[in-house]
């Protein structure tokens, strides 16, 4: 089965280097760096290797690097930044390709980056294949309330205004189709959490333009080629003004970070125990008679 | 490969290559030093180091004949 293709890779790659290259606003990225310096805090166990996936600009990585919890960092992105430039990149790589061998990596986080990926699943399984037994991925990306009010602006303009509506907002993935893929990746004690966080701007224009600035506008493969018209525009950002402005008169903005984790299964981890290998008896706990298997729970009889 | 605001010019880390694999096949890599090189005989592909960093894209490997 090939996975369905939603993002234009190529250009999401092309955002993302013009946004480091203007110089991108940083400050969800680094609210995600500081959740993973505590988290990997909270871990009681040290990693000899660990990847920074793609996350943009190198607060994953400075976090990384100044952990007591790691020793060996290495950091990928989708593209070669010059070092003049500050490039911290050790290795190029795809994030739906990864360049790792089996059991190589004792830590794989990653911020802000996986969102974009079109088969989450695949890179799941080859995140996990690529950690040691008893390695850790955690990764933080956009989840699906994200952006829901400029989704709705724009669905309600372009129904008005063109009588059809086109993807301009990405679909984000699910928080419980997250924890799902995890599972099915292969990853035990897959836990995921929402970090939800409202930005406000002094209007719906403030916010697209902090949106392209971060190399985050429309990289859907689907997306209408042909050129937003202006009144289409205008619409959509009277409606955006209209629904989702607070009393002061900016506008609110949802981002929601779905957090992930799990591990690569070992056998020092708690599991569940086999069947039939219980000591006591759950009616005794219940303290409730015990109806043998194959018959049926009648009312009537005592 | 220790620090990220430190990047070694020149070679590419050793520790670095033994642990890279084709992207593609997830098969193993020969370095070429001369050609500065990665080679994955099952691919069939060449992927490019430059300024020491490995370059693991298919779209930027070189097609071996």
């Amino acid at each position: 089965m090939t996975a369905p293709y939603v993002f234009d890779r190529a250009t999401v790659t092309a955002r993302r280097k013009r946004a480091a290259a203007l110089g991108a606003p940083t400050f969800l990225i680094e609210r995600i760096a500081d959740d993973l310096a505590d988290r990997l805090q909270a871990v009681l166990r040290t990693f000899a290797r660990a990847v920074d996936l793609g996350s943009p600009g190198d607060a994953m990585a400075r976090v990384l690097a100044e952990s007591a919890r790691v020793a060996d960092v290495i950091t990928t992105a989708p593209w070669l930044e010059p070092r003049e430039n500050g490039g911290t990149v050790s290795v190029v790589a795809d994030e739906e390709m990864l360049p790792f061998a089996d059991g190589a990596l004792d830590l794989v986080v990653s911020g802000l980056s996986l969102q974009a990926v079109n088969d989450l699943p695949g890179t799941f399984a080859q995140v996990r294949r690529a950690l040691k037994p008893d390695g850790l991925f955690l990764a933080a990306l956009l989840g699906g309330a994200t952006l829901t009010e400029l989704r709705q602006s724009f669905a309600l303009a372009e129904e008005e205004c063109e009588g059809g509506v086109s993807p301009r907002v990405a679909p984000f993935a699910d928080v419980r189709d997250i924890g799902a893929l995890l599972q099915r990746a292969g990853f035990a004690l897959p836990v995921t959490d929402l970090d939800n966080v409202t930005v406000r701007y002094s209007s719906p224009i403030a916010l697209m333009q902090d949106l392209r600035a971060m190399g985050a506008t429309n990289p859907l493969a689907e997306r209408r080629r042909t050129p937003l018209k202006r009144a289409t525009l205008m619409r959509a950002l009277e409606i955006y003004a209209e629904k989702f402005s607070d009393a002061d008169g900016r506008v609110r903005a949802t981002v929601e970070i779905v957090w992930l984790s799990g591990w690569a299964p070992h056998e020092s981890q708690q599991k569940p125990l086999a069947p039939g290998s219980a000591t006591h008896r759950l009616a005794d706990a219940l303290g409730t008679k015990e109806i043998p298997l194959g018959e049926k729970a009648d009312p009537r009889r005592r | 490969m220790t620090s990220p605001t430190t990047r070694a010019a020149g070679p590419v880390d050793p520790k670095l290559l033994e642990i890279l694999v084709c992207p593609l096949t997830k098969g193993p890599l020969e370095y070429d030093a001369e050609r500065q090189e990665l080679i994955s005989r099952g691919a069939k592909l060449a992927y490019p180091i430059r300024d020491g960093i490995p370059i693991m894209l298919v779209d930027e490997a070189r097609r071996l004949g």
